[in-house]
């Protein structure tokens, strides 16, 4: 029994050592049987864990670390690795301004994307945490978008937001607006792109704010009944300060998910390169691009990957840095039992 | 979600079904005097949430409005017609049959590598949730942190090295360069070891060994059962992100060996002059999903809620 770790209220009647069935065999059997068992109970849990080690070392950590590698070098898609070329590779994609302008789009539609998003989710969660009928028809309503994938999300809102006889375009033209370059303009496609993440992220953090929702203690909403908060202040004085370690969790899962957008842009239009401006290309369709695009250059792809690699993890910290100094100056913070992200 | 588990070994199964499906449908114990109990939602909540899902199931109504008309009605209004009419089978029997964009093949690769993949990350995710849970092992803390932390890596942009990887072997174009990077998840593994360390006790693991079974006979028949719930959720989430998956295999797979998501894209480049054609087959790529929203949606709800208490 040395593998379990004791559990408290342990009943007492559990036998200490080897189970009371193998005394009665021949002593010699007894050595080996144990022998056996103790390397049993010692490597086996090794052995458990050991495919996902092993699969992720050779799939996942392997080759984001050779990436590096193939960063310092030229290396063609068809010509294989060339010489050592040292930061060369850097220097030549930071010099390039498509590089940036894909950078700057990613940013864009990623604030786009996610600002509201989390504060749809939170809106439509509070409104599902009521005692409605037929709550899981509701759940189930706002969580259809996820299980169309993001390739057949940007095709169909492609085509609603076709710069001419677009759906859009047509509801505008009913309220007298005047019709949006919807692939034309830089930041409406923008706009455009960041309506299919929201498409489909939305309903998915609805039912997580909701879960975090229904995790808070019911006696606080008492509480606050009893000192007079109405509807609106009981959801800011005490929802959101409640689910704040969710809206984090949130907020950094949309930050890695947000910089790596592909899919939508690559079919947003025919040619799938960020349109004749590059004015909707993101940093993942750039990567695509030089590595399997035109230039068929993969010591300058690894560059891209590697600059944003860096990119996500100083956001992460940053975004890290900040929830927790934003938790721990709230005065409420303190009296609260649950731990932050 | 581990008094669901208790139910499942102390009143069985289905008493635990029966738990579950109360509990995912909000009446449970917590949610029954929830603090909507004192106010019923009025018809403005109704309203939102009617138009909310209203908007979620717009798309795919525009799809079967754009299947049904021809190219040059959708040429001249963005809402041909207001409802789908059978003109819409000829689409989809024209898509099936294509050459151009090899449908039938594309939907039995998705069916491969979605289900081998489901299937391999749930047992690896309950043999490790299973160790890190209930075993105890020199190096377990520092090894369960470094699963967590890897959980935050954006591993996708480690792709031009498993491009060289794959071209080395021989395995560009075909399936098993999308099934193999994708057998084991991070995540997984920590959903797992979460599950397993509320809802299998001690005291079941002591009873097999004590009978005498070995560690992979106590895993097989203790901690796989009990681990049930938490894989049907796991093996649900992979299967869809499979499905769904377009990154990668758009990569290192082609046109004579595709998944769906990449009939999407030959779709676009072979049929753009015929919007009515595209969107049926976008609609056709959405279909088998849809169907199985239809029969596992709840529990697809109960997942992501449960996974957000536990995250």
């Amino acid at each position: 029994m040395a593998v379990l770790t004791p559990t408290a209220g342990r009943g007492a009647t559990d036998p200490p050592g080897p189970g009371p069935d193998t005394t009665p065999r021949p002593a010699r059997r007894i050595g080996f049987t144990q022998r056996l068992g103790r390397w049993d109970v010692k490597l086996s849990p090794y052995l458990y864990i050991s495919p996902f080690f092993v699969l992720f070392a050779l799939t996942g950590l392997f080759p984001l670390l050779y990436t590096a590698y193939v960063s310092v070098h030229q290396w063609n898609l068809l010509g294989g690795q060339g010489e050592f070329v040292g930061l060369q590779n850097y220097a030549d994609v930071l010099a390039q301004p498509t590089f940036w302008k894909a950078l700057t789009n990613t940013f864009s539609i990623f604030v786009l994307s996610s600002v509201p998003q989390v504060l749809v989710a939170i809106a439509l969660a509070a409104l599902l945490d009521q005692n409605l009928r037929a709550a899981t028809f509701w759940r189930m309503g706002v969580l259809v978008p996820y299980v169309v994938m993001p390739v057949a999300v940007s095709m169909i809102f492609g085509r609603l937001f076709a710069d001419q006889y677009g759906f859009i375009n047509e509801l505008l033209g009913v309220v007298g607006m005047d019709p949006v370059a919807w692939h034309g303009d830089r930041f409406a496609s923008h706009v455009a792109i960041a309506t299919m993440v929201n498409f489909r992220w939305t309903g998915y953090n609805t039912l997580i704010f909701l879960a975090a929702m229904q995790a808070v203690p019911r006696e606080l909403y008492e509480a606050a009944v009893i000192d007079g908060a109405g509807r609106v202040r009981q959801f800011f004085s005490v929802t959101v300060p409640q689910i704040r370690a969710t809206i984090i969790f949130i907020v950094i899962t949309a930050t890695i998910g947000g910089l790596q957008i592909f899919d939508e842009v690559r079919l947003f239009d025919q040619q799938g390169l960020g349109g004749a401006d590059r004015q909707w290309m993101t940093v993942v369709l750039y990567l695509y691009d030089v590595a399997w695009g035109n230039q068929k250059n993969f010591g300058r792809g690894a560059a891209v990957a590697w600059i944003l690699f860096l990119i996500i993890v100083v956001i992460g910290l940053v975004n890290f840095l900040i929830t927790r100094r934003i938790s721990t100056s709230d005065p409420r913070s303190g009296a609260r039992p649950r731990r932050g992200a | 979600m581990s008094s669901v588990a208790v139910t499942a070994q102390t009143a069985g199964s289905g008493a635990a079904r029966a738990a579950a499906r109360r509990r995912a449908a909000g009446k449970g114990p917590r949610g029954s005097h929830g603090y909507g109990a004192a106010r019923r939602p009025g018809w403005v909540t109704y309203t939102v949430l009617a138009a909310t899902v209203l908007i979620s199931l717009f798309p795919l109504y525009f799809t079967l409005v754009l299947g049904s008309s021809t190219p040059q009605e959708i040429a001249q209004r963005a809402i041909p017609q207001w409802l789908p009419d059978a003109s819409l089978f000829d689409r989809f029997a024209e898509i099936v049959t294509s050459d151009n964009v090899n449908f039938v093949k594309a939907l039995t690769n998705s069916v491969i590598v979605s289900v081998t993949v489901a299937f391999a990350v749930v047992l690896f995710s309950t043999l490790a949730g299973y160790s890190f849970a209930k075993l105890r092992f020199r190096g377990r803390g520092p090894l369960l942190v470094f699963v967590i932390a890897t959980m935050a890596v954006p591993t996708q942009l480690g792709i031009i090295p498993m491009y060289i990887l794959m071209s080395e072997i021989g395995w560009i174009g075909k399936l098993q360069a999308v099934i193999v990077p994708a057998l084991v998840s991070a995540f997984g593994v920590f959903w797992m070891t979460q599950y397993l360390s509320e809802a299998l006790p001690y005291e079941l693991i002591e009873a097999a060994r004590v009978d005498g079974a070995s560690m992979i006979r106590t895993f097989w028949h203790v901690a796989l059962p009990a681990a049930r719930p938490a894989a049907a959720m796991l093996a649900l989430f992979t299967f869809v992100q499979q499905w769904t998956n377009f990154f990668w295999p758009s990569i290192v797979l082609n046109q004579d060996n595709p998944t769906l998501p990449l009939v999407v894209r030959m779709l676009q480049a072979n049929y753009f002059v015929d919007y009515s054609l595209v969107m049926s087959g976008v609609f056709l790529v959405t279909l088998p999903l849809l169907v199985i929203f239809a029969i596992l949606g709840r529990q697809l709800v109960a997942g992501i809620m449960q996974g957000a208490v536990k995250g």
